[in-house]
């Protein structure tokens, strides 16, 4: 009995991820009283094996084809080892990457995915906890099945440490190259510009609450009034509202200011992957139950248009009309 | 050239709300367009407009809309989506599908695969040359489904695409993949292929009036898991939903209560306390 678990890398470095999924697929494998496997795809391999190489890992097989990612090559090498080895579960990252290759890999297996869990319980039958509805809810999935695809949600579980004795070696499987449909040219760094929001010590952050671009003015006077920087939330970004370079959040910017000052901000688990490093968060928002309330070490609960103004004028600052 | 756009009718909660069963009391959920399918469909209706805008120029004749470039919609959804829908057409979609059976409502859960199943079944039928979806749904979020249909009939893919430079005539898919941390990827694609859209590849247009007018006498037609060709096995799945409930809040926030000129009053000292800002 198996636990695969596939590891993440990117321009020569593994990702925090690839740590992660050894201590879901640890635990998971302790539920099932098997083994751990580890699969390194691409990239430096023999580096990347020893660098995982962690308390708790049975195996490393490697596949030392291509510098970067590509789906193609991992579909067809986890599901050769898949083959091989038959783990009861698939340990994949919930991450951009992770959601180009795993849907295509339990297709492959036709095995059951469940995506982005963010709790596994397989003492009995498979329990996945998940989110639902911006998180506003959780949810139990159950998976009655021999054999299943997972992927798990990053930074919930902690990083593997220690290290670990296990066996390292090349994985044997023929990389069909005709069935390579893709081609990565490059990689483009964004969101550059004349503001860095990751220097600010104070960030006054705003999200879909302000509802129109023409509201924006008053989250920008109270910036100005504090002496602080103006960052947002993803859908202001998408709205063309702010540029890039003000995007808080795991496809933007990771920001650890001392006070982060979230405005109509409801926080999805992306954005806060980009800001629960903060010193002090301080949400300002209607709803009592949104997730950024869980993260928040102070609040008020209600409309920003009230609290804004109010607090603009606290500063000595000019309420825009 | 046929675009085919998978679409989700998603149910946005309410900020108080029940939970009745496994899912969300329907009198705290409001119905809309899935975000990301918005950004497909408007990815996909540009793409339809700039293809046939240059064929007119190049042949210099008055080319009907649409005429090179179709885009057709696909939904698996009860009756209560077609509103939903019609919105899709409003903004330039030329006709939609809509798979739904008496056996899919039976069903609590759908299952990735028996979505990819169902809609690889309208792959099948209608051949597009090119799929966009939505990199994941509003609602439970799997962001399964465009790479899951992708692997069932075939197709190449690209998930989370946040620029798209289409060879038409090609058939190749120029596109950006955004990764984490502000890394995008530049990724070519042989097609046919499936795309899943990421927020922010486009502006969204509105429907205009005349598009609503329009979208009335657009074909929208309704298939069965028989019209399908699809055996009514393909809801069975191992992936049960079994609980849902309200997260017990892990949050120990200090909540500043009393008028707005009281809350921000304490925000305001706690601010001058900290040392952190001016004034």
């Amino acid at each position: 009995m198996t636990v695969l678990a596939v590891t993440e890398h990117r321009r020569g470095e593994l990702r925090d991820p690839s740590f992660e999924v050894i201590t879901a697929g640890r635990e998971l494998a302790d539920d099932l009283d098997s083994e751990l496997h580890l699969a390194v795809i691409g990239g430096d391999v023999d580096a990347f094996a020893d660098q995982c190489n962690r308390e708790g890992v049975d195996a490393i097989h490697t596949v030392d084809h291509g510098e970067e990612f590509n789906h193609d090559v991992y579909t067809q090498a986890v599901v050769a080892m898949a083959e091989a080895h038959e783990p009861d579960a698939i340990v994949m990252p919930n991450t951009v990457n992770g959601l180009d290759y795993a849907p295509a890999v339990a297709g492959a297996l036709d095995r059951p995915l469940v995506t982005d869990a963010v709790g596994i319980d397989a003492s009995g039958t498979l329990e996945v906890t998940r989110e639902q509805y911006g998180g506003k809810v959780e949810t139990t999935v159950e998976v009655d099945a021999d054999a299943v695809a997972l992927t798990i949600r990053p930074a919930e579980w902690p990083a593997a440490e220690g290290t670990g004795d296990a066996e390292i070696a090349p994985f044997d499987v023929d990389i069909d190259e005709s069935a390579v449909g893709s081609t990565v040219n490059g990689f483009e760094e964004v969101g550059g510009g004349d503001v860095d929001i990751t220097e600010a010590d104070v960030l006054v952050s705003v999200g879909r609450g302000i509802e129109e671009e023409e509201n924006l003015p008053l989250v920008e006077a109270l910036a100005d009034a504090l002496g602080a920087t103006l960052s947002s939330s993803r859908p202001i970004v998408d709205n063309g509202w702010l540029p890039k370079n003000r995007q808080v959040g795991q496809s933007g910017k990771v920001v650890t200011p001392d006070v982060y000052i979230a405005i109509g901000i409801s926080g999805a688990v992306q954005h806060v992957a980009g800001m629960k490093g903060s010193d002090t968060i301080i949400a300002v928002n209607t709803d009592p139950n949104a997730p950024i309330m869980d993260i928040a070490d102070y609040a008020i609960v209600d409309d920003l248009f009230d609290v804004v103004p109010e607090l603009i004028e606290q500063f000595g600052g000019d309420v825009p009309n | 050239m046929k675009i085919l756009v998978t679409v989700k009718e998603v149910a946005q909660v309410d900020d108080e709300f029940d939970i009745d069963g496994l899912d969300v009391d329907d009198r705290y959920l409001d119905y809309d367009l899935n975000e990301w399918d918005d950004y497909a469909v408007e990815e996909a209706v540009q793409l339809s407009e700039t293809h046939d805008s240059e064929e007119q120029s190049s042949s210099g004749n008055r080319a009907e809309p649409d005429d090179d470039v179709e885009v057709v919609t696909v939904t698996i959804g009860p009756e209560r989506s077609e509103e939903t829908i019609r919105m899709a057409l409003a903004k330039g979609a030329d006709r939609a599908v809509r798979i739904w059976d008496d056996a899919i409502a039976d069903t609590q859960f759908l299952d990735v695969s028996t979505k990819a199943d169902l809609l690889a079944a309208v792959v099948e039928e209608e051949a597009p040359d090119l799929v966009l979806s939505g990199v994941q749904a509003d609602d439970d979020s799997f962001g399964a489904t465009g790479v899951a249909l992708a692997e069932r009939v075939g197709f190449q893919w690209a998930a989370v695409v946040n620029h798209l430079d289409q060879d038409v005539d090609a058939n190749v898919s120029n596109v950006r993949r955004e990764l984490e941390g502000g890394i995008e990827e530049l990724t070519e694609v042989d097609g046919p292929a499936v795309l899943t859209i990421q927020t922010g590849i486009n502006e969204p247009r509105y429907a205009s009036l005349r598009g609503i007018r329009q979208a009335q006498r657009k074909p929208l037609d309704v298939q069965s898991l028989d019209d399908l060709g699809v055996d009514d096995s393909v809801v069975d799945s191992p992936v049960d939903l079994t609980s849902m409930y309200e997260p017990e809040s892990e949050g120990d926030a200090v909540v500043w209560e009393g008028s707005p000129e009281e809350t921000a009053g304490e925000l305001a000292e706690f601010l001058r306390n900290k040392g952190v800002v001016e004034g």
